[in-house]
Parts: C-alpha cells; structure tokens; sequence
C-alpha cells in the first residue's frame, strides 16, 4: 500500500480521487479550497471521470450536488465555516430525500469575527440536519474516514449524507505520512453507486421533495431519525470491515488508555493527537490518566459513551465551540445527558477552547488533567463550565 | 380522502409515484360549471390548450374535444371565455347544481 | 410548427387535481410547455405557487420526473441534474435524449433566485430556464418582487393615504440574460399560445442554457374575473407593457406587434392592484407608466430593426 507525504486536504483529495464520484459541485472557501483544486486538477488530467462544476456559491454546491444525487449518481462536494453556513438551508432537505452525499468539511469558526481557522462551530451548528458526522484526527483518518463514509452513507439501512471533518490548517494543511490504498483496491471497496431512486429514470417518473402538511412530516422526520440510530450498526461494521481489509480498524470513538483510567478527557478532532502524548506523560508519572476520542458525534453514540466514562472519577469534556447555551458546549451536554442514568458516573466537568483556532498546548492539557485530579480528589467541583485559554478571566 | 400511513409504509425520501394528484376530487370547488354544445363546436381546441386543469377531455385517436372531465374542473370559465364561435358560444356557463 | 391537434394527440404531463386557484396561469403554461416537447423532460421547481399546488404529499400532478428543492436555487438543482445526465452520457449508462426544465416564479427568479440562476447561465448548462411571472410574490399572498410593475399595489408596497403601490420600477430580467450571452432568450405570455408554444419547440433544437420569461396573470393578486386570464395576458401583450420576442445568438426577433397599441390606462383599468392609479391626483403617476412602457418599447423596436447587438 502506498505510503505518501500529504496533508489533510491532499488526503482528502486523493481519497475523493479514488472514490471518483459522477458530479463534484464546489466553490472555494478557505481552508477547504485545496480540495476542490487538486480535484480540479485531476479532472482537468483526466484521472477521474467526474464531472467538475465549479458552481456560484456553496448554496448553489449544495443544491446541484442534492440535483445530482437526486438524479441517480454520486455526488459530492466540500467546504468548510461559511460555505457550510450558506448550505444550511439545503443540509436537512438532502438527509430527509435520503441521499447519502458525502462531503469533506474542514471544520473553520464561523463568523463573526470573520477568522479562517479551527474550531468545531461550523459543524457543531449542523448538528440537527440529519447527517452523520464523523471527526478525523489526523489525515491517515481523514483518508480513511471518507472511503468508509461513502460505504455508510451508502448502506441501504442507512442511506443518509455523512460529513467528514478535520481540523482547519491544523490537519489540512499539515504534512504527515499516511498509508493509502492502491487504486484497484480501494476501486473495489468503493463499488458501485447504486440509486434508490432516479429522477433520469423518465420511464418511471417520480416527484421528490413534495409539500407535506401537519399530516406527513412528522412521518418523513421519523423515518431519518431511524435511520440515524441504524446507522450505528453499520458504522461499527463498516469500521471492522475496513480494519480486516485494510489492517486499521476504526470504532464509534477512540479509547486511549481508557480501561483504569481516573482522571479522563473527552476530545475530538488533533487536539485527541496533543492529548495522546499528554496521557503518555502522565502514566509515564504513574497517574492514571486517560482519553476518549470522539470519532462519530452523529449518531451521537450515548450508551457506549456513558460506558465507557463511568469508571472514571473526573472527566473533562473539551469543547472546540461554544453553542452559548450558557450551560455548556454541545459536547459536554450531549455526554452529560448520556450519563444522567448512569448509576456510577464520574464527576464531568467542562472546557470551550480553541475557538478562533486559539492554540491549545501541552501545557494546556496538562492543566486540565490537573484540575481533574483535585477533583477526583477531593470530589468537589469548583466550575463546572470553564473556558480554556481566553485573557482577562 | 386516502388513509393516512404509517412512516414504514412511505416511501424513502419524500418521493411520490407519477400522477397521483388525479385521485384528488377539486370538481367540488365549483360553483359554475362548463356546458358543452357540441352541435356548433368547431373543435379548433382553443378550450383544451387553456384549461389550468386538465379538465377538457380530448380523444387522443381522433384528436377531437369531448367534454368535460368533471371530477377536476374548478368552473373557472376560461374554456368559455376563449370559445371562438359566434355568435353564440360552443361552451357556457351555468350554475352547478347542488 | 405548432399544431393544436397534434399536441392533442400526446399524453398529458399535467394531470387535473392540483390545488392551483381556479384560472390560474401557471398550469396554462406547464401544459403548453409540456405540449410543445416531444421528448423526455425532468423538471426542476422552486418553491412557489407551482410547486405547492402540484405536489401535496402524498398527491402530485406531475407525470414526468420532478424535483423540489428550496426556493432560490431551482437553477441550481437542475444544473445538478443536467450534470448527472453528461455523466451518465458519458458512461454510456444513458443513451435517451432527456430535456430539463428549470421553473421558478419571479419571486424565485428575479430576487431570491437570481444569483442560481446567474450562475448556472454562465456555466452553460443544456437547460431551458421558465420563469411564470405573475409580478408579485403570490404563494405568500402578493408581496412586491423586483417583477412588480411600478405602482401596483401588494402587500408589502401597498396603495394607502400616503403611498401608491410600488415605487420602483421592475428590474428587466429578460435583458439581464441577454446580456448573460446565452444562445436563446424570449418573452412570451399566457394569452398567446402559439407564440409560447413555438418559443418552446424552438428553445428545444437550440443547445446550451436558454431562459424564458412568460407573463401570467394571476385573478387574486391582480384582481380581475378569473375567466378573464387569458384575455388579460392578451391585454398586456396588446399595451405593450409585456413585448412578446425572442433573442437568439444575439440577434433580436419581435414575434408580435400589436395591430393598435393600446394605451396604458387600458391595462391599469382591468385590474383591481391598479384601481387607485385611476383616482383623480394620480394621473401624473399614469404618465410616469406609460412613459417607461413607451421607452422600453421603443428601444425594443430599435433592437429588433437593429439586427444582431
């Protein structure tokens, strides 16, 4: 298998390359455009068969990416922040017509202040759209994560859009090594596209996205709901499946010295990357320090989640946007809910960081583990919301 | 009206089967309907190509208009108004009874 | 050429049992669209009158494949599919000839939908773009577009003690695709139907993006006998305030000149959205009307007698 130098956003290219969709739609937004540029590239060389169209705005790139798939290809596109922004609207339409889009997003704040760089507000936001999303923590899993979405999305249990994020200019646009796939075997895995439905299909016409009244909604919303919860399942085999063939298997989340650990945090995305080398200071000290990595945040994977931490005496739930509920981040709300009926929890505390692409260091970790070492301690929490590296608190 | 169904029983997606809109009765919004004198029609058709609703029914074989498809027709009256023929008009309209 | 007793002859795509009002425009222009087509066609629709009372799930009156997005990206959408069709084309997974039809109403044509529309001109798609123009935002009931003619009064540019309908005249969206360099550009109304309907098989031979803006009158937002539609498009055509033309490669086409051009106090007479123009006080603003309709048809003339611009 080769072994390449990319960053994230090449990894993603290549991927994208290898999956070889019918109809890429795009617009550039940084730090997402590479994507789209060196696909562009490989239309223009001829190496995939896709056809480029190099829409007007990321709501048009939504919209002619769902046309596409409505007709009866695959379809993809990729964006990031404010382009996911502009897409909003259309995000929900394409989970309720069940077309499984899969899309690179490279997770960018969102306005306002206008800031290109990382933090998790963009996809945080579209949390209630009905996609799956899973974070990558590095490019190897960027790579691996978008070939696995497309088995996902595409699963006839499932059939609903998967995003798939890495960290803006952290991961996009750094170099590392990563393992790929040849292209006859990843052709292979990929398979290929089977339509449930075609609007190129005149002797069978159909009508898609009607009105529906008080009658019918409800009943559509439901069905993507049950397909979000089939959806675990068929991640969880789809990430066995690509280990056995592959040799990396990937699960729901990462658990990262996470058996007897006391003190834990719960992170997604590379700062799970700083964190790892914090865990391996610290039991190198003898404390037992741990880490869960979020990989699929939709499905949110609650029971499994609740397990996993319900050993631990004091958890951090780290945050990378702030949804302003003034009762925590989505994350740390999500998993608190998840414990609620728990009958042994840990004490779970919370930090916002990084928003705006603030660094988040080493230093910065360990202060965490610090405070949830007082905690498990002492079994006292002194804040229960905590924002991580902001001047002047 | 059609039984509501159950979410198992929808199909994926928001997605209807061709023409399912002719099973819907819209012929009781009307209080005039369209009356045909064909005695002095001269089947130019001028009625069939501005009915909004389908509603003026042409054989397909022949190409020639034979009435009125009164399940649909909403009384609008448009096929009346364009009737060409004088002096009196092929159709007219007159008040739906009850 | 069209032949009424030839188009009898096909199957209707539009089916009875919509929700539209009684004598609207709209479906008079989907079915002497569809009728105008031999081949296949997949619609793609806005938001919008058209799309909301053909399709109520679980009810759809629409026999050929159609496709409902949101409301301001109807071009777009079918930019999409036109794409997936090329592809498919191309892989030899498709081989029957399919035609695809952008619709939208003004609303989502000349404001939200404008940008959509731009774009997908500009990429060139094989597409025919119809915008059915009844001047206001309907579905909604009635408020002001960029379509709105100056001094019609809507619900959010209403005639009142101290303003008198729209003070803007309306943007002119069928110059703006020309301008867009596109190889088929016409006006057409309901009212016409040959005229339409030729427009239509036309806009078929001819490849690439093409857009068509069609006039209709719409009986309860512009207030006016519903049986009367059809004159009324008519009317608009014969004052004037509607041309009827085409635009081809360039090259400006008149497809009708009234025999008597009727003045403009004709049109504002047979509509309630305009009754307050009438009042005594307001003549300087009938002026104004027809002043601009006279300018626009004027310089339409000139083009037409101009040749390619």
């Amino acid at each position: 298998m080769p072994i390449l130098a990319k960053t994230g956003n090449e990894a993603m290219a290549e991927a994208l390359r290898q999956i070889n969709p019918d109809v890429v739609a795009a617009y550039p937004i940084t730090p997402a455009t590479e994507i789209a540029m060196i696909f562009a590239q490989f239309v223009a060389d001829g190496d995939v068969d896709t056809e480029f169209v190099a829409v007007e705005s990321e709501h048009s790139a939504m919209s002619a990416t769902l046309g596409a798939a409505a007709a009866g290809v695959r379809a993809m596109t990729a964006t990031s922040s404010q382009g996911l922004a502009l897409m909003y609207e259309i995000l929900p339409i394409v989970s309720a017509l069940r077309l499984p889009i899969v899309m690179p997003e490279v997770n960018r704040a969102l306005s306002g202040p206008i800031n290109i760089h990382c933090d998790h507000s963009d996809t945080m936001a579209a949390r209630d759209f009905g996609w799956i999303h899973i974070f990558s923590e590095n490019a190897q899993e960027a790579y691996d994560n978008l070939l696995q979405a497309v088995r996902i999305a595409e699963d006839t249990r499932v059939r609903l859009p998967a995003m798939v994020t890495t960290d803006g200019f952290i991961i996009s646009h750094c170099m590392e090594k990563i393992e790929t796939i040849d292209d006859a075997k990843a052709k292979e895995y990929i398979g290929e596209f089977k339509a449930e439905y075609s609007l190129l299909d005149v002797d069978n016409p159909i009508t898609v996205g009607s009105l529906d009244l008080q009658d019918y909604y409800f009943e559509h919303k439901y069905a993507v709901a049950e397909a979000m919860k089939a959806s675990k399942d068929v991640i969880i085999e789809v990430g066995k499946d690509f280990g056995k063939k592959f040799g990396r298997e990937y699960k729901l989340f990462e658990d990262y010295q996470l058996d007897d650990a006391e003190i834990v945090i719960v992170a997604l995305g590379s700062t799970a990357g700083t964190a790892k080398a914090v865990v391996n200071d610290l039991r190198g000290k003898g404390i037992k320090a741990g880490l869960l990595k979020i990989r699929v945040f939709r499905p949110f994977p609650h029971v499994e989640i609740a397990n996993a931490l319900s050993k631990a005496k004091a958890v951090a739930v780290m945050d990378r946007s702030d949804s302003f509920s003034s009762a925590g981040g989505p994350v740390f709300t999500e998993i608190r809910s998840a414990l609620f009926d728990s009958a042994a929890k840990p004490k779970l505390i919370n930090y916002v960081y990084g928003l705006g692409g603030r660094d988040i260091s080493k230093e910065n970790i360990e202060g965490v583990y610090d405070e949830l070492a007082v905690i498990a301690k002492t079994g006292k929490i002194k804040n229960l919301f905590n924002y991580l590296g902001v001047r002047g608190i | 009206m059609a039984e509501l169904k159950g979410w198992k029983e929808l199909k994926k997606g928001d997605v209807l089967e061709a023409g399912t809109a002719e099973k819907f009765e819209t012929g009781d919004w009307r209080s005039m309907r369209p009356v045909w004198h064909p005695e002095i029609c001269i089947q130019c058709l001028f009625c069939w190509i501005h009915c909004p609703d389908t509603s003026v029914t042409v054989d397909k074989t022949t190409s020639k208009m034979t009435g009125f498809d009164l399940k649909h027709c909403k009384g609008c009256g448009i096929c009346a108004q364009v009737c060409p023929v004088k002096p009196n008009k092929a159709i007219t309209m007159e008040k739906e009874e009850k | 050429m069209a032949n009424l007793k030839e188009m009898a002859k096909q199957e209707e795509r539009l089916t009875g049992g919509h929700r539209a009002c009684a004598g609207c425009g709209i479906p008079i222009i989907v079915r002497q669209i569809m009728h105008s087509i031999k081949d296949p066609v997949v619609v793609g629709c806005a938001t919008g009158c058209l799309e909301v009372v053909t399709t109520i799930y679980p009810y759809t009156a629409w026999k050929v494949p159609f496709l409902h997005n949101a409301f301001e990206n109807s071009a777009a959408t079918v930019s999409g599919m036109e794409s997936a069709y090329r592809a498919m084309k191309k892989k030899g997974k498709i081989n029957k000839e399919i035609k695809f039809l952008a619709f939208g109403g003004d609303g989502g044509t000349y404001d939200i939908g404008f940008q959509s529309l731009s774009g997908a001109m500009e990429r060139g798609h094989d597409m025919l773009y119809v915008c059915y123009n009844n001047e206001a935002y309907m579905n909604t009931s009635v408020q002001r577009s960029g379509a709105t003619p100056f001094g019609a009064h809507t619900t959010t540019a209403p005639a009142g003690k101290v303003k008198q309908g729209k003070e803007q005249f309306k943007k002119n969206l069928t110059e703006i695709m020309v301008a867009h360099e596109i190889p088929y550009v016409a006006q057409a109304a309901v009212g016409n139907w040959m005229d339409l309907t030729k427009k239509i098989e036309k806009a078929m031979t001819i490849k690439g993006p093409k857009y068509i803006g069609i006039l209709q009158p719409c009986q309860l937002g512009w207030g006016y006998p519903m049986e009367m539609t059809v004159e009324i498009g008519k009317l608009a055509v014969d004052t004037c305030i509607w041309p009827l033309y085409e635009v081809e490669h360039g090259k400006y086409k008149l497809s009708y000149k009234p025999k008597e051009k009727k003045p403009i106090t004709e049109w504002l007479k047979s509509q309630a959205r305009f009754k307050h123009l009438l009042k005594p006080g307001n003549e300087k603003l009938v002026e104004l009307i027809q002043a601009n309709i006279d300018k626009h048809w004027n310089n339409l003339l000139l083009k037409c007698e101009g040749g390619v611009v």
